[in-house]
């Protein structure tokens, strides 16, 4: 699923790299934290999986793909494989619920009967259903990640990139967004979550992975967040 | 992709960019207006070429008695049967020379009054102001000296006239409005491509929240760019159609109706609706392609994709 062979990753002006010879394997249908302090080099992992940015050194495989052999033309096909969630949820503010995952679908094509179909049937598995045809602003953020999630699933990805998905939401609103990504994972979907949030990482007993200035310093399975926290 | 879908893109994202999108539609239309003016103004210079170079090349006048008293050439008196039949069939001995035509003073006369009409100057000339002259059509108009050098100075012949000369600075002048035209719309281009240039950033910005949410769920970079095209490319028609009115007013106003050049000028053959109209398609194809052109451009340097 996922592949880093001695990756490395430096931006222009910076003196140090954001990453450093990172070697790690994910297979298809697992849960990994993916933790560490700001700056640690977690975002940028993730920008590398996105295809965002690419590797200085070093091979990214997505999907069984060589991220650095991808032409840019064809990175949008492999994005649809994709599913992404942000702590700032980056939903349309001036399109319903419904309007908003279906977007997902409107940019790559699916037929409208398709559309119609998939959209209710996602918004009931994030618990939504009833709320299609509220606009974002009207609902909590709780709700409004899990328009979100609905949204990167509705395609039905491979692969789900959280990036600190609960970062803005309270622990009891927390543990519900947990859940649902924990059901997504049991449908096969290989899930990959950046997060700061201690609780739910030592409650869910979920692989961990840490960076920690740009280096991979423990790679644990049914890990905790860590001992210096 | 749903036509629906991008087309409600499209109408909002114009909206949202009003006076940009004004600015542009004028600006294109201006350009083009000037870029189809050039055309036709062209054009109608060669056709008044075909027209007249066909119609005149040399002409030899010869003195009358007015001429006789006034003109230095003329002192001799004026010319006399003897000296016009040898200058004619001098004439016609010269290779280079295809047709003579004899205009007699009161042809000239007849002439003179149609081509004047009914003004305050033409109530006042006499058949005997006009000149006699012979009306010489060359096989090579640029040999115009040959027949000056051997008729100017000669007794009876008050002086002779390349009438291409009189033409060519109407010409010289028009080519010169056409340059000026074609500069100015040059820089109206120039000013119009800079405002696509800039509204494509503006709405690119304003839109990188959609844009990069595009971007996250896999839109390919056509479909995240092809509302701004079809942005400009609209914007564009608009202002190719604005350009053809402004043509085909400009031809109505400025030869049919209001300034009347048709009637004023009633020897010159102006182009007809046929030319204007011709240009039109040309007009709008350039108006469509230049903006999308512009902003396909434009969003390699604003619109990460």
């Amino acid at each position: 699923m996922i592949r880093f062979d001695n990756v490395s990753k430096s931006y222009p002006k910076q003196n140090r790299p954001a990453l450093r010879d990172v070697s790690l394997e994910i297979e298809k249908g697992e849960f990994v934290f993916l933790v560490g302090s700001s700056g640690s080099g977690k975002s940028t992992f993730l920008r590398l999986l996105l295809r965002e940015e690419r590797a200085s050194q070093g091979q990214v495989h997505v999907l069984g793909k060589d991220l650095a052999r991808l032409s840019n033309w064809k990175v949008p096909h492999m994005r649809r494989q994709l599913g992404t969630v942000f702590q700032d949820f980056r939903l349309l503010p001036n399109k319903t619920v419904a309007e908003n995952v279906a977007f997902a679908q409107e940019v790559i094509g699916k037929p409208r009967g398709e559309i119609r179909k998939a959209v209710p049937q996602v918004l009931d598995l994030v618990g939504l259903g009833g709320k299609e045809d509220r606009m974002p602003g009207e609902l909590s953020g709780g709700e409004q990640q899990r328009v979100a999630i609905a949204r990167a699933f509705v395609n039905r990805p491979m692969l789900l990139i959280a990036d600190e998905p609960t970062g803005n939401l309270d622990p009891q609103t927390s543990v519900g967004i947990m859940k649902l990504l924990d059901r997504i994972n049991r449908t096969g979907t290989t899930v990959v979550m950046a997060t700061h949030d201690q609780n739910i990482v030592d409650q869910m007993r979920k692989r961990v992975i840490e960076l920690e200035k740009g280096r991979l310093v423990r790679d644990q399975a049914r890990g905790v967040y860590g001992y210096q926290h | 992709m749903r036509a629906q879908f991008v087309l409600s893109e499209i109408v909002v994202g114009l909206r949202r960019n009003l006076t940009m999108t004004f600015a542009v539609i004028v600006s294109v239309a201006l350009s083009l207006a000037l870029f189809g003016g050039a055309l036709l103004m062209r054009e109608q210079v060669s056709t008044m070429k075909d027209y007249w170079y066909d119609k005149v090349n040399v002409s030899i006048f010869l003195c009358n008695k007015a001429d006789a008293a006034t003109a230095a050439k003329c002192a001799k008196g004026a010319v006399t049967a003897q000296q016009k039949e040898q200058i004619e069939s001098d004439l016609r001995k010269m290779d280079i020379v295809e047709t003579v035509q004899h205009e007699s003073a009161d042809q000239a006369f007849k002439h003179y009054k149609e081509q004047y009409g009914d003004t305050a100057i033409a109530s006042v000339v006499t058949p005997d102001q006009m000149q006699e002259s012979f009306r010489v059509k060359l096989k090579d108009p640029e040999k115009y000296k040959v027949v000056a050098t051997a008729f100017a100075g000669r007794d009876g012949v008050e002086s002779v006239q390349d009438q291409r000369n009189i033409l060519q600075n109407l010409f010289d002048l028009m080519n010169g409005m056409n340059i000026a035209a074609l500069g100015v719309m040059g820089l109206m281009l120039v000013i119009a491509l800079m405002l696509i240039v800039n509204t494509v950033r503006v709405s690119a910005f304003s839109r990188r929240r959609e844009t990069g949410i595009m971007r996250l769920v896999g839109a390919s970079s056509f479909y995240i760019q092809m509302p701004f095209i079809m942005e400009a490319a609209f914007a564009g028609l608009l202002g190719g159609a604005v350009a053809c009115v402004l043509l085909l007013v400009g031809r109505y106003f400025l030869i049919d109706h209001g300034i009347a050049l048709a009637e004023k000028m009633q020897l010159v053959n102006f182009i007809g609706w046929d030319a204007v109209l011709a240009k039109l398609p040309l007009v709008i194809a350039i108006g469509l392609l230049m903006p999308a052109v512009a902003a396909f451009i434009a969003l390699r340097k604003y619109l990460k994709v």
